[in-house]
């Protein structure tokens, strides 16, 4: 097991250093120099000269590279080119709209699919049944970002009941942000919800056709308590995968879904960072996000190991 | 020829393909997926001769109509015909999407199949640099290529290609994996077949049911992907019609014109629906092991 865990964190490691190296690279090719950017076109050949070296873009490209890379580590991300202030401080204030909002949208998510999953597996070939995959496979067609714009034409303009954007901050109370935060969420996790809710009907009526199953109902159990107690329990493994795959696409959707609702999270900061050209935020604002992703994988990787005694013996 | 896998494939090649359409023409989600996708490459090739009215062509005077018999969709801001631009946006999203999956087939198949017969160290390499794209949500990739090369539609079509990539060399080498493992393919080796031809000749075409429908998949994701991309503003650049674009436009007049929001998501969601639908019945028909897994982004 411990061997599995350290290899498991060998290839994290050899991950995130290849990802900051491409990420380093491309943005590296790019035409420009972020001197000209700050300054402008109209600036003087020596003050470029001079922010030039101070900014330290005269260095070699790997010098340069170790210093970026060795900054993240200590949680230095560099210094804005538009705004010249720490891009940890700008990633700081968006941190708390990004990340609540994808936890809010995978317990929502989780919430609904497993018991819809269940629901379906146990009717299977039943009208319910059919009629809860027909919806999934609208769910799953949905585009979170229609879906959003959707939800506030019904809740925010129609019937008035929850705001159409804009965040307040956390400052301004938990439940005015909260309340920010809930038709954002709600987009993003219903199309998620529909592939998972696919994947527990189908991992669910592989563990119902298992042995163990008819000898809990033999010894007595009721299908009910059979189906929560062993079934939903050995089904959760393969759901458990699918919702660490899923962690990636709700990272991406949530970077649309801030744009839908006008929320200030990380996903506007990238796309404003391009917009002014502003290279540092967008190289450390992406390893972050990569980050996050292959971190969040490991950690599946790893509760999966715990969950499946078969897994400690292989690899 | 004892070896049943040996006699039965020259035999019953018709018998197969005939079993193979009855079990389509039975499949509900595959008929009404077909029917779908018919629609919207139909409607994206008609819109090469006629619309019913010029997707660009302005006309101040008639904006932001709602549906009525001379607009079945209704006008937007500047007073295009919706459906006209939905029709032309078709192709977009159509476009996108293959050369996308192109991407994803014509790397990712080669790098599948060379991994699975070389075993080890490259295999090894091939599964890792997998590993590393798929670390990268689509849509960071299109980001940094926006930053580089400015936002457009070759942006788009390479961050979703490149995260097609590792979507099929995994499938190409798990399934090749499999193939590779049967007794006809050591029956080609013992007569002198080198690795290279025994994977065009005898792997590739045992895989191509898997890879299409993958491919499907892939598909009615790549239309999605491109419509968030576009929609954020790194997809195809004005004026020619997007679906995504036509969306973004539409925020902020949801207000007094909501069918601006409605039909060219209706769009997207009517094409993903039915790419979807026409995967799922090929995956029954073509490849039985895997009913009832469902689509997997």
């Amino acid at each position: 097991m411990l061997i599995y865990i350290s290899r498991r964190f060998i290839a994290l490691f050899l991950t995130l250093v290849v990802a900051s190296g491409v990420i380093f690279t491309v943005l590296e090719i790019l035409p420009g120099d972020p001197a000209e950017v700050i300054l402008g076109t109209q600036a003087r050949p020596d003050t470029l000269a001079a922010l030039r070296a101070k900014l330290g873009l005269n260095e070699p490209a790997p010098v340069r590279y170790a210093e970026w890379v060795g900054g993240m580590v200590h949680g230095d991300l560099g210094t804005s080119y538009t705004y010249s202030v720490p891009v940890s401080d700008l990633v700081k204030q968006r941190i708390w709209v990004s990340i609540p909002l994808a936890i809010l949208a995978l317990i929502l998510s989780t919430l609904i699919a497993i018991p819809v999953g269940v629901v379906a597996a146990t009717n299977r070939n039943k009208p319910l049944d059919f009629g809860i995959m027909g919806l999934s496979q609208f769910g799953i067609a949905l585009p979170n970002f229609w879906f959003g714009l959707l939800l506030v034409y019904i809740f925010a303009i129609g019937l008035r009941w929850l705001p159409s954007g804009g965040f307040p901050g956390w400052s301004a109370g938990v439940w005015p942000a909260f309340r920010a935060l809930i038709l954002p969420a709600v987009a993003l996790a219903l199309p998620q919800a529909a592939i998972l809710a696919r994947v527990t009907r189908s991992a669910l009526l592989d563990v119902l056709g298992e042995d163990y199953i008819r000898t809990a109902r033999a010894k007595g159990l009721t299908q009910r308590a059979t189906v929560w107690r062993h079934g939903v329990r050995n089904a959760l493994i393969p759901v458990l995968t699918i919702l660490g795959l899923q962690f990636s696409f709700l990272i991406a959707g949530t970077v649309i879904i801030e744009n839908v609702f006008y929320l200030p999270g990380l996903g506007r900061l990238v796309f404003q960072a391009i917009a002014q050209r502003d290279l540092m935020v967008v190289k450390s604002v992406v390893l972050l996000i990569v980050a996050a992703v292959v971190i969040v994988t490991f950690l599946v990787d790893i509760a999966y190991a715990f969950a499946d005694p078969r897994l400690k013996v292989r690899r | 020829m004892t070896d049943p896998s040996f006699a039965s494939t020259a035999i019953s090649t018709e018998g197969v393909e005939a079993g193979l359409m009855r079990r389509l023409a039975r499949s509900p989600s595959f008929m009404i997926g077909a029917v779908i996708t018919a629609i919207v490459i139909l409607a994206a090739f008609v819109s090469y001769f006629w619309t019913p009215y010029d997707p660009t062509a302005m006309a101040i005077s008639s904006r932001l109509k709602g549906p009525s018999a001379s607009h079945i969709f209704g006008t937007d801001q500047f007073g295009r015909d919706i459906f006209s631009m939905i029709m032309v946006g078709a192709r977009n999203s159509i476009a996108v999407s293959v050369f996308s999956v192109g991407i994803g087939v014509i790397i990712g198949v080669p790098l599948g199949l060379v991994a699975a017969a070389k075993a080890g160290l490259l295999d090894e390499i091939v599964m890792r640099m997998n590993d590393l794209v798929f670390a990268f949500p689509a849509l960071l990739t299109a980001v940094m290529l926006a930053a580089i090369i400015g936002p457009g539609t070759l942006g788009a079509v390479i961050a979703i290609g490149v995260f097609n990539i590792p979507v099929f060399a995994r499938l190409a080498r798990g399934s090749a994996l499999s193939v590779l493992a049967r007794e006809f393919i050591l029956a080609s080796r013992a007569s002198g077949k080198g690795t290279a031809l025994i994977l065009i000749e005898h792997v590739l075409p045992n895989i191509m049911n898997t890879l299409i429908v993958q491919a499907t998949i892939q598909f009615s994701l790549g239309i999605l992907l491109e419509a968030g991309l576009s929609y954020v503003g790194l997809g195809t650049p004005p004026p020619f019609p997007s679906w995504g674009r036509m969306l973004s436009e539409s925020q902020t007049l949801m207000a007094t014109a909501p069918h601006l929001a409605l039909f060219p998501g209706l769009a997207i969601v009517f094409a993903v629906l039915g790419l979807n639908l026409l995967g799922d019945g090929l995956r029954d028909a073509l490849d039985p092991r895997l009913a009832g897994r469902s689509a997997q982004a």
